[in-house]
């Protein structure tokens, strides 16, 4: 068994668990957040992205022992429905999403892409999504609605309140 | 939003979906997402080989496992009766498939145990524990050779391999026409087996309460009425009433979760013997050895012309490969799902197509999207350009020449269908348009004195959706009706809840329904909610596949509104004092023709019918409708796709430059979540054509396991898709819909390997099997001798 103390969304919380625990069945099991998905078993697909110490990570692909001192920011940190985080807000605008299923993961991925690169290509935001596969959409509006997000978190500033799981996961 | 509205203000516009919020913000609830309290955790163990014969199964280290509850294998499960078949052909042969294999396994990844435990972990690890000692025996995964006389046999009873032979259309006339022809066009196809991965793996929760004697499963399905009924009825036999499924949110379906699956079943007879819930969650490999395949045919084909360019004549003989046994639908998509849409765009004067369906040691195969559907655009559309090189006529012009005329609808074909309404030409010129398709034919003959390879495919696909008249349906073999129900609730305070026999798994359907009925009744989309997936809250539901959600099952809605205004109407009319006649209708305003402004709201008329303190004698109190709705045909969307890529010589790289579509899907209720549908389609198509196979190797085991093989699309590979649309409202349904879900994934193939082949017409290559991988057309270019 291990000993992790895990910020997860600016909340830090104490766990024994087994050590062969994923960080993303940590979250999901312990934490019971599950908006961040499984969807394959070999870092393919990407539905299990979340933000480690300020980085997009395969949650699947790290041990939660290994998180153990960090922060995590996950999809549940990004907004809320009254106050969705500008990329929640652009796939919704864009119709970036159909299923569901691999959304958490591309939104994710897509924050660490505009922390690193504010103003992508549309082919720098197609290579920039390899990590994650999305069986519904073709990615057309995925793309848009990123270079969507980009545009409007160029032009506004956005408000501390919108900034906290990035600002805290970056800490 | 403006809380009053024009009546179907709503319907055609784009509106914003509902169901995005909570997705957005991780608060979906997949069945994974669940926990209840005292769950345990199943792991299935599965067979290695592809064909088997199981001496001994020995769990004893795997039961003393700590956290182990129970091992069970087939020989605990023979009480539960063989998975069913949901569509007969005639002489149909129907070996059994029994939950946990019982004496031999037939394909890798067949469960024959199943390790129940505390934890996923304690279940995983004693997974491991468990030994099998089987018995290897021939495989075969071909479907042709597995016709051949000395090949393997999979089933004691089939001494072939053979489930059923199939035929359709007029084999005299079709002789006659080719007899006379002047020119015939003969291809060998193979229609690659492929695996449809919706991004969610399969997942199920069973819990059984002995107080009540009440069964619940969550499941990842795509018809949940349909999972209760055959899981209820003849396989557990449990009564229908005590059973309910749920289908929550469901991560993408695309075929693959329409069928009763061994897990599901395995899980019911598991919570009921052990009086815990269970929860079993397929992983990736799982999924790529257990979820039904799609496609798999071989197919000889010819197309007779006659001396002008008109297609004369069509001769079908195809193979169809099903797996190691029967899945649910599997009969009807090399079927009646094929054979009948040989007639493609065009008129042809005679068609025959027969089928023979085969068992070998492979996953079994079903609809996967489009089923059968692609498979014969791909015959047709294939044939009709080796045509157009061959008479030396333009592929677009060829096309032009064959259309059925819009005034000839409904246009009866030789292969049984009938299309409601059609107008093929408008959406040919409006691709060509869109892809400047004079400019692009000057572009590539300039590239080729360049040494490079430029190649236009067209596609312009027909399909059959809104599955379907259940009278017909049932003529046909299948074993249910496919008509859709519907329940529209108006409470007192004159919001609604709407329940839909249909699933939604991606399909908008939450905000696509509610523009139906928030659109007639004057409402804002938010007073309207969309109950789906659940057996205990929906009256019932033949669920969503075949592209039928918005045809059949909008149509269901459609018809209950109708009810309630009419009985708002009524009540109107009452309180008004006026003859019903007299009432008029805008948005939300019932009133007597000429005074509008004197009218009652129909929050008003909706409290009134539950208050009854004044209603019309006889009238009962209350304001709800249930319909059922079954189409009279068919709807047949259509179109034309034209894919342009570049294949570079050197090294056999194709490069999907553009991929244009114009489709024809009837009118549209959600132009954003329709061309989200189109999209999502191309993509599959796309995919087919240049990167996905499933493949196994001579001993039946999947090379292609896991998505580090199995090429799904990533976004760098794909363009940016330019789109447009016709409309020709279909005349079935009150809507006037048709059907976007699998369009896309019917016409892309074909418009892409058209591309491909035109590109590489310079080498005299005529044909290649998907998908179109740099090695296959580098050595095809390479054997050309012209290179």
């Amino acid at each position: 068994m291990a000993e992790v103390t895990i910020a997860v969304n600016g909340v830090s919380s104490s766990h024994s668990i087994q050590d062969r625990m994923l960080l993303v069945h940590y979250l999901r099991d312990v934490l019971r957040l599950t908006g961040t998905h499984v969807g394959c078993d070999t870092s393919q697909c990407g539905a299990c992205t979340v933000l480690l110490d300020g980085v997009a990570v395969k949650s699947c692909t790290v041990l939660a022992a290994q998180a153990d001192g960090s922060h995590v920011a996950t999809i549940e940190g990004m907004g809320t429905p009254a106050a969705l985080h500008a990329l929640q807000q652009a796939f919704r605008e864009e119709h970036g999403l159909q299923c569901g299923f691999c959304t958490p993961g591309v939104v994710m991925a897509a924050a660490d892409m505009l922390r690193r690169n504010p103003s992508p290509t549309e082919e720098q935001v197609r290579s920039e999504l390899g990590g994650n596969l999305c069986r519904c959409t073709g990615y057309h509006n995925i793309v848009k609605a990123i270079l969507r997000a980009a545009e409007q978190m160029r032009s506004e500033q956005q408000s501390p309140a919108r900034a906290v799981p990035m600002a805290a996961a970056a800490r | 939003m403006a809380t009053v509205m024009r009546p179907n203000s709503l319907v055609g516009t784009s509106v914003k979906r509902t169901e995005d919020v909570r997705f957005l913000t991780g608060q979906g609830h997949f069945t994974d997402d669940l926990t209840l309290p005292g769950m345990t955790s199943a792991v299935f163990v599965r067979s290695p080989y592809a064909h088997a014969r199981i001496r001994s199964i020995d769990a004893t280290r795997a039961r003393k496992h700590p956290g182990v509850l129970g091992v069970f294998t087939g020989q605990d499960l023979m009480a539960v009766n063989p998975l069913p078949v949901g569509w007969l052909l005639p002489g149909l042969r129907i070996p059994e498939r029994r939950v946990l294999a019982v004496g031999t396994v037939r394909h890798q990844g067949e469960a024959v145990a199943v390790i129940v435990a505390e934890n996923p972990y304690a279940a995983r690890d004693a997974a491991g524990l468990v030994e099998v000692d089987y018995e290897p025996l021939p495989v075969v995964v071909d479907a042709e050779a597995a016709l051949a006389p000395n090949a393997p046999r999979l089933h004691e009873s089939q001494p072939d391999n053979s489930a059923f032979e199939w035929s359709i259309g007029d084999a005299v006339a079709t002789d006659a026409a080719f007899a006379g022809a002047a020119h015939v066009i003969k291809q060998r196809f193979r229609n690659q087996r492929l695996i449809a991965n919706a991004i969610e793996p399969r997942a199920c929760i069973a819990s059984y309460s002995a107080a009540g004697n009440d069964l619940t499963l969550w499941l990842t399905s795509q018809n949940p009425h349909v999972h209760r009924l055959l899981m209820g009825a003849f396989v557990l036999g449990v009564p229908e009433h005590k059973f309910r499924v749920i289908s929550p949110d469901v991560g993408g379906g695309f075929g693959s979760k329409i069928f009763v699956y061994p897990e599901e079943v395995v899980a019911c007879w598991v919570t009921r013997k052990l009086g815990r819930p269970v929860k079993w969650t397929a992983d990736r490999s799982e999924s790529f050895l257990t979820d039904a395949h799609g496609r798999d045919h071989i197919t000889d084909a010819e197309m007779a012309f006659d001396a002008r360019g008109q297609i004369v004549g069509l001769r079908v003989r195809t193979i169809a490969n099903l797996g190691s046994g029967l899945s649910l639908f599997g009969p009807s998509v090399p079927t009646y799902l094929y054979g009948t849409l040989l007639c493609g765009q065009y008129r042809i004067g005679a068609i025959h197509c027969s089928v023979t369906g085969v068992f070998t040691n492979t996953v079994p195969v079903d609809a996967y999207r489009g089923a059968g559907r692609p498979e014969a655009c791909f015959v047709v559309e294939r044939l009709v350009d080796l045509g157009a090189l061959e008479l030396g006529i333009d592929p677009a012009e060829l096309r032009r020449r064959n259309f059925i005329a819009s005034d000839q609808f409904p246009y009866q074909t030789p292969v049984a269908l009938a299309y409601d309404s059609g107008n093929y030409a408008p959406a040919l010129e409006r691709a060509l348009e869109l892809a400047g398709y004079a400019q692009l034919r000057a572009e590539q003959k300039q590239l080729r004195a360049e040494g490079r390879y430029l190649g236009i495919g067209l596609s312009s696909y027909i399909e059959a959706c809104g599955l379907a008249p259940s009278q017909v349906a049932g003529a046909l073999g299948a074993q249910a009706g496919l008509y859709e129900s519907a329940q529209v609730r108006i409470h007192p305070t004159g919001k609604v809840t709407v329940y839909s026999g249909s699933h939604s798994h991606g399909q908008g359907h939450e905000t696509a329904f509610a523009q139906i009925v928030a659109g007639e009744l004057g409402l804002a989309l938010e007073d309207v909610e969309v109950i789906h997936g659940d057996t205990a809250q929906v009256q019932f539901g033949m669920g969503t596949y075949g592209s039928r959600s918005a045809a059949v099952g909008g149509a269901a809605i459609h018809m209950s509104v109708q009810k309630v205004k009419d009985k708002a109407r009524k009540i109107a009319a009452h309180l008004l004092e006026a003859a019903e006649g007299d009432i008029e209708v805008e948005g939300s305003n019932y009133f007597v023709r000429g005074s509008p402004e004197r009218g009652k709201q129909f929050g008003d008329l909706a409290l009134a019918a539950y208050l009854a303190h004044n209603l019309p004698q006889g009238l009962e109190p209350g304001l709800e409708a249930v319909s059922f709705f079954d189409p009279t045909n068919f709807t047949y969307p259509f179109g034309t796709h034209i894919a342009v890529v570049e294949v570079e010589a050197a090294t056999g790289a194709v490069t999907l430059k553009r991929y244009i579509a114009v489709d024809d899907v009837g009118n549209v209720i959600n132009p954003m979540i329709v061309e989200g549908q189109l999209h999502g389609g191309v993509a599959q198509g796309i995919a087919q054509a240049l990167w996905e196979s499933a493949e196994y190797d001579p001993q039946g085991q999947l090379l292609t396991g896991s998505l580090m093989e199995y090429a799904l699309p990533k976004a760098e590979m794909l363009p940016a898709f330019e789109t447009d649309r016709t409309v020709t409202p279909s005349p079935v349904n009150p809507l006037g819909v048709k059907g976007a879900g699998e369009a896309g994934a019917i016409a892309a193939p074909v418009a892409v390997a058209n591309a491909v082949l035109d590109a590489l017409s310079p080498f005299g290559i005529k044909y290649l099997d998907m998908p179109y991988t740099p090695s296959r057309v580098w050595a095809a270019i390479q054997q050309s001798g012209r290179k």
